[in-house]
């Protein structure tokens, strides 16, 4: 896990020093530059030193909470810190909506395939998949906020000062965010299914005359539901980790991955580099999250037991 | 008083099912019955429909594209169009099926007590721990050792052999009167398959169960089967007990399959008898014997469809084949006492 996060950041921190993006003293130096303040800048943010010192000197300045941006002089895991409960309330919720409506919608069309209602949930996954957010984010914004005033044009609730307002803000973006995830989720979950319907234990379960409901509840999709915990695991890591970034800006959500686009228009490394670990982190965690309940949801990858008891 | 019913009637069952090249007919027309206690084998090569037909007695062909004609009973209840209720509680508690392949019969997530669990409480409004007990037992009768340890453990904690009594012991959990096993030893070694079935006898003599056995395997047949259907191509081609089957062969394609066994009581041969040809696509199928264009012996009646019934064999031992009884008898003693026959030239 440390080995992957040291990789990631000298690859970005390397991206970021190959790509042509100008120097980033000049830009720190501003409009009323001269050639003695240019000096002072390379000599305060160590733009002459060798690159693997410039590099190292990052990672003690993340680790010890002491990095700032080069455009705003801001710290910068003060600005993440307050991104982060933002951005995992948009999270939380858009995971909550989608998974129960990518598994509620998966199940109903792999009932019956070719069905009308098989049919009609597969057109709508089919835009939910195709449409981009940002454009559903605006149809959205521009019917329900700015025709109807039904819903908040955006902006952020803390969920202590005031929970319903909070949840109020958060319905659009929650929506907006899951529309994709349930596409592709339930298209997942539905070939799943339909593919282990055809696996001889389910035929065992229906020999044993459990009625069709519970044959697909306890057999069929108990069984598809372990494909999907591995994207999920990838998936909610990618988000809170700041992959939100778009719905983020959309709808006006100061949050980490709001914060990312920032940096990355102004070319500012030390968030970049900052929220790229932090992504990074989560989506390790995740991946760990997702071994664990791997090991839960299909007993044969749990370690060490597979050779014992064989007779 | 009418006489009791029989256990199980099939009558007339035929599968069809509808494929992109036209209609594929599985089983045409097969019948037979089961008494309680009774062990029948159904036997026949691959794609013979021998499959089909066991698992469409219980309700388990289900592709919308079956064409499912005919009746089965059982004790005169007719499961065809039974509705769900009917088939979910005949399902294991009267009839009960085990599988070929018992690796992937059992579910691989949840552990193998808990699935005869399941079985259990499916039928019977009992605890747990009530359940749980009685799957420990279940183990113990069809010979897991050590079941109290076993019960919680995964099917791939299991070997293939421990694997299919757990099968059966998930089958016999509400004491069915009837066990279809389709293939239940193919997929075992030798010397696993001869405990298997003899645990199926076991329990055949012991509870008095009636079994169906589906095999491609004479040899399986030999050792527990009071009856025999061999099937061909969807039809059943000759219909016997086991002695008369065994002793007394009438189909032309019996022989062959009887032919193919091979034999430690006999002299070696050059080399082991073979069936000719590949069974036969089951669409557009040729009027007549399905069996004729690999029949040696075929000749001018063979294009007329040939009825199941009594022709050379004994009372009850029926078959479809036009060779007069005197011809069959002369072919099969060509060449070995039980008809043995090399294709003629």
């Amino acid at each position: 896990m440390i080995f992957v996060l040291f990789a990631i950041s000298v690859i970005v921190f390397l991206i970021f020093n190959v790509i042509p993006n100008g120097s980033p003293a000049l830009r720190i130096c501003g409009k009323n530059c001269n050639a003695a303040l240019l000096h002072q800048i390379k000599i305060d943010f160590g733009f002459n030193d060798p690159i693997y010192v410039q590099y190292f000197t990052m990672m003690k300045q993340i680790f010890t909470g002491t990095l700032v941006s080069y455009n705003s002089q801001l710290n910068v895991l003060d600005q993440i810190k307050q991104g982060i409960p933002i951005t995992f309330s948009l999270c939380i919720g858009a995971v909550f909506i989608w998974m129960t409506f990518a598994v509620f919608l998966g199940y109903v069309s792999a009932i019956k395939p070719g069905s009308f209602r098989d049919r009609a949930i597969t057109v709508v996954t089919a835009i939910g998949i195709s449409m981009p957010s940002f454009f559903l984010g605006a149809l959205l914004l521009y019917y329900l906020t700015s025709k109807t005033s039904i819903f908040p044009p955006g902006g952020y609730v803390g969920f202590l000062s005031n929970p319903l307002d909070w949840a109020y803000h958060l319905i659009l973006p929650w929506f907006t965010l899951a529309f994709l995830f349930i596409g592709i989720y339930c298209r997942l979950l539905r070939s799943n299914m339909l593919d282990v319907m055809n696996e001889d234990y389910v035929r065992t379960a229906r020999a044993k005359g459990l009625t069709e409901r519970q044959v697909r509840i306890r057999h069929v999709l108990r069984n598809s539901m372990v494909p999907i915990v591995t994207l999920f695991g990838l998936d909610v890591g990618a988000l809170i980790g700041g992959g939100a970034i778009i719905i983020e800006f959309v709808y006006n959500l100061p949050g980490v991955g709001d914060y990312a686009a920032t940096s990355i228009s102004n070319l500012d490394l030390p968030p970049i580099m900052a929220i790229t670990l932090f992504g990074a982190f989560f989506i390790v965690l995740f991946n760990a999250f997702v071994d664990i309940a791997y090991a839960y949801l299909d007993p044969r990858v749990r370690l060490g037991e597979s050779a014992e008891g064989a007779v | 008083m009418s006489p009791a019913p029989k256990l199980l009637e099939v009558d007339d069952l035929r599968v069809k099912f509808l494929t992109e090249d036209g209609m594929l007919t599985a089983v045409d027309g097969v019948s037979f019955e089961l008494d309680t206690g009774e062990v029948l084998a159904i036997v026949g090569e691959s794609g013979c429909g021998k499959s089909v037909t066991s698992q469409t007695m219980m309700g388990l062909t289900r592709s919308p594209n079956a064409r499912i004609e005919g009746s089965v009973k059982y004790k005169s209840e007719e499961l065809l169009d039974a509705p769900d209720e009917v088939l979910h509680r005949i399902r294991g508690e009267e009839l009960a099926m085990i599988f070929q392949d018992p690796i992937s019969a059992l579910n691989p997530v949840y552990k193998v007590g808990a699935q005869i669990v399941e079985a259990i409480q499916a039928h019977e409004d009992v605890s747990d721990e009530i359940a749980k007990r009685r799957a420990t037992e279940l183990m113990a009768e069809v010979g897991i050792p050590d079941p109290a340890r076993r019960v919680d453990e995964y099917p791939h904690e299991f070997s293939g052999g421990m694997r299919q009594r757990a099968m059966i012991a998930m089958a016999l959990a509400l004491e069915p009167n009837v066990l279809i096993a389709d293939e239940p030893t193919t997929a075992l070694d030798v010397t696993i398959q001869a405990q298997i079935l003899r645990l199926l006898k076991r329990l055949n003599e012991d509870r008095g169960l009636a079994v169906i056995m589906v095999t491609h395997d004479l040899g399986v047949v030999a050792d527990i089967a009071d009856r025999v259907l061999v099937m061909y191509a969807g039809r059943v081609v000759e219909s016997g007990s086991l002695d008369q089957i065994f002793y007394d062969p009438q189909h032309p394609y019996t022989w062959g399959l009887i032919g193919s066994i091979t034999r430690l009581d006999r002299p070696p041969t050059h080399r082991l008898a073979q069936i000719k040809g590949q069974p036969p696509s089951l669409i557009g199928l040729p009027a007549g014997c399905h069996f004729r264009p690999r029949c040696p012996h075929a000749f001018d009646r063979c294009t007329e469809p040939p009825g199941l019934e009594v022709r050379g064999g004994g009372a009850g031992h029926e078959d479809r084949c036009w060779l007069s009884a005197e011809k069959k008898k002369t072919l099969r003693v060509v060449e070995g006492d039980i008809g043995l026959e090399a294709p003629a030239a």
